[in-house]
């Protein structure tokens, strides 16, 4: 069902006055409470005056990752400490998170936008849902579980790392609905399909995200579990999941424009790409209190349409993702980036710099293994010591990155060297 | 007293071990003796061989992390039990052994290869409890004094 019929369904037009209304009390709210936006501004001779609407929307500055982390941790809020009812972070490029906060009026509005989501999906009061994303800091669990309750659905807040457990409650509470990442999804089919309950579970719908997936992916997952999958985008700079999501017509993820304006860039010269040119997504939140952004570079490369779309709604549709403008990787969830594990290496003083990550997908969950060369300087002839190294090395990634390393030690000068960037990163997930 | 053992990183890769006795022969370099201990992602030899700084310089130049560690090579008769006392004495004076493996002989003695906590203090106590060792020379020649 479409669950804000009013907002999901305006005219292109009454889309457009609505986001000039709303970008232009943002710009002035912004202009005033952020220090940060208020230079960049009168750096660029900008008044909040001479934003008259959404056509004046590229004489913004961008905003990116790195500037959060500048103002590590709260210097981008718009509102003082006493009105932030929650925290959430996600790990950033050096270690450090980057932190977001919400107003009481945020969280509203992340809920709003989440119910829609599960809404679109067919979720209803009649549903119970597990909700198998990590609960904390990530904003996967939470958000999730604050839409599906708002929406009035039996939550069932799993979290993760037991799929036993989940398995069992699945079949036993008849859960009729599952929010957890696509590959997360593929192990549990492929545990039930193990036990022999593939056939016995209830599930008809699940809302995947927090990573990249492709069509086939989806296709896998509806036809092992006899459900329909749905794809949730979103980050946690801007809101969480609920940024966008799509429909039964699967022809994009709509965007949520009365909340977000969606522009698509060049990354390189930043020009606007043309409607259904791929480029990278940027957003401007235009009723977010805590943390308002413009243009945020999310680095995410996909393309968008403003055509209507089959299930009535007019809101603008991006197109699955067609990957990242630099070279961060989305691993179970977690953002890793290569400077972490360079930064974290160099600082142990142990490891050579030259090491290579492979993703890898085994039994559909992620892995991530850290291939480190045996230098001659630590390289020892006792195992035990080898041994320890590759646990010290193990222990050190884990605690920068926020997620479990394999370290495999390999012999020297076999990780390929190249002339200009290195070659660091070696992806074996197909997405297919 | 000390023997020069010289050890390998060995990646568990297909042809790596190949490779590297490859660069043994085409050196002429001769293995005494040596022991493959193996992980699940990588192996480990240890070797002694004829030339231990030659043979070293020689895998480092292929690309290899070698290696060279002081061992000792303890001669212990053939029978049942020699084996034990030596490890015995050794175990009394608080001493562990790292690794160790057998010199191959022709001969009707043995020698066992020992990487020890501490070397010197074993080097002591097993003089004191009349134990003979290898020289570095009859180490790595061996088996070229044995079929001469």
């Amino acid at each position: 069902m479409i669950w804000n019929e009013t907002k999901e369904c305006m005219s292109r037009d009454d889309i457009l006055n609505l986001q000039s209304a709303r970008l232009k009390k943002t710009v002035s709210r912004v202009y005033h409470n952020v220090e940060f936006y208020r230079k960049k501004m009168q750096q660029l001779g900008l008044e909040p005056s001479d934003i008259k609407g959404i056509e004046d929307l590229d004489k913004l500055p961008f905003t990116t990752k790195e500037d959060l982390r500048d103002n590590y941790p709260f210097g981008l809020f718009a509102v003082p400490q006493s009105e932030i009812v929650r925290i959430h972070a996600s790990s950033g490029t050096t270690g450090k998170a980057t932190v977001v906060g919400y107003t009481r009026r945020d969280i509203e509005i992340w809920q709003e936008c989440v119910t829609r989501v599960l809404a679109m999906a067919g979720v209803g009061t009649n549903d119970k849902i597990q909700v198998a994303y990590g609960y904390g800091l990530f904003t996967g669990g939470l958000g999730l579980h604050y839409g599906a309750e708002n929406l009035g659905a039996t939550v069932i807040p799993m979290s993760t790392g037991n799929t036993q457990r989940l398995i069992t409650m699945m079949e036993d509470f008849e859960a009729t609905a599952i929010a957890c990442t696509p590959s997360y999804l593929l192990h549990i089919a492929e545990v039930l399909e193990e036990v022999g309950k593939i056939d016995k579970i209830k599930l008809k719908a699940a809302i995947c995200g927090a990573e990249p997936w492709t069509e086939n992916m989806r296709k896998e997952i509806e036809a092992k579990l006899k459900l329909n999958a749905y794809d949730i985008y979103g980050l946690s700079e801007i809101l969480g999941p609920g940024v966008a999501a799509d429909c039964d017509a699967h022809d994009g993820l709509h965007v949520y424009e009365d909340h977000f304006i969606p522009e698509i860039v060049n990354p390189e010269t930043l020009a606007p790409c043309k409607e259904g040119e791929v480029g990278e997504l940027v957003i401007t939140t235009i009723t977010k209190e805590a943390l308002p952004l413009f243009r945020y570079r999310t680095k995410d490369l996909t393309s968008i349409t403003y055509e209507p779309c089959k299930c009535g709604r007019t809101l603008a549709r991006i197109s699955k993702f067609k990957g990242r403008s630099d070279d961060m990787l989305i691993i179970r969830g977690v953002n890793v980036f290569p400077s972490q594990v360079e930064a974290a290496l160099l600082e142990m003083g142990e490891a050579s710099p030259h090491y290579v990550l492979i993703v890898d997908r085994v039994n559909n969950l992620d892995v991530l293994e850290i291939q480190v060369e045996v230098e001659e300087r630590f390289f020892s002839d006792e195992i035990r010591m080898l041994e320890s190294l590759t646990k010290k090395i193990s222990h050190v990634l884990q605690s920068a990155l926020g997620l479990a390393v394999k370290v495999t030690l390999v012999e020297p000068k076999t990780i390929a060297r190249s002339e200009g960037k290195a070659k660091r990163i070696i992806d074996r997930r197909k997405l297919i | 007293m000390l023997i020069k053992q010289l050890s390998v990183f060995i990646e568990n890769k297909e042809g790596r071990l190949e490779r590297v006795t490859q660069v043994l022969k085409d050196r002429n370099i001769n293995i005494a003796s040596f022991s493959l201990a193996d992980t699940a992602e990588y192996g480990m030899l240890r070797m002694i061989v004829s030339d231990p700084d030659e043979c070293r310089r020689a895998l480092k130049e292929e690309g290899f992390s070698a290696k060279l560690t002081d061992v000792i090579a303890v001669k212990i008769p053939q029978r049942p039990g020699t084996l034990h006392k030596v490890l015995k004495v050794l175990y009394d004076a608080n001493l562990s052994v790292e690794y160790m493996y057998t010199l191959a002989t022709a001969g009707r003695d043995t020698s066992i290869i020992m990487k020890i906590s501490d070397l010197s203090k074993a080097l002591e106590i097993l003089k004191q409890s009349g134990y003979e060792l290898c020289t570095a020379r009859e180490a790595y020649e061996i088996n070229n004094i044995e079929n001469k």
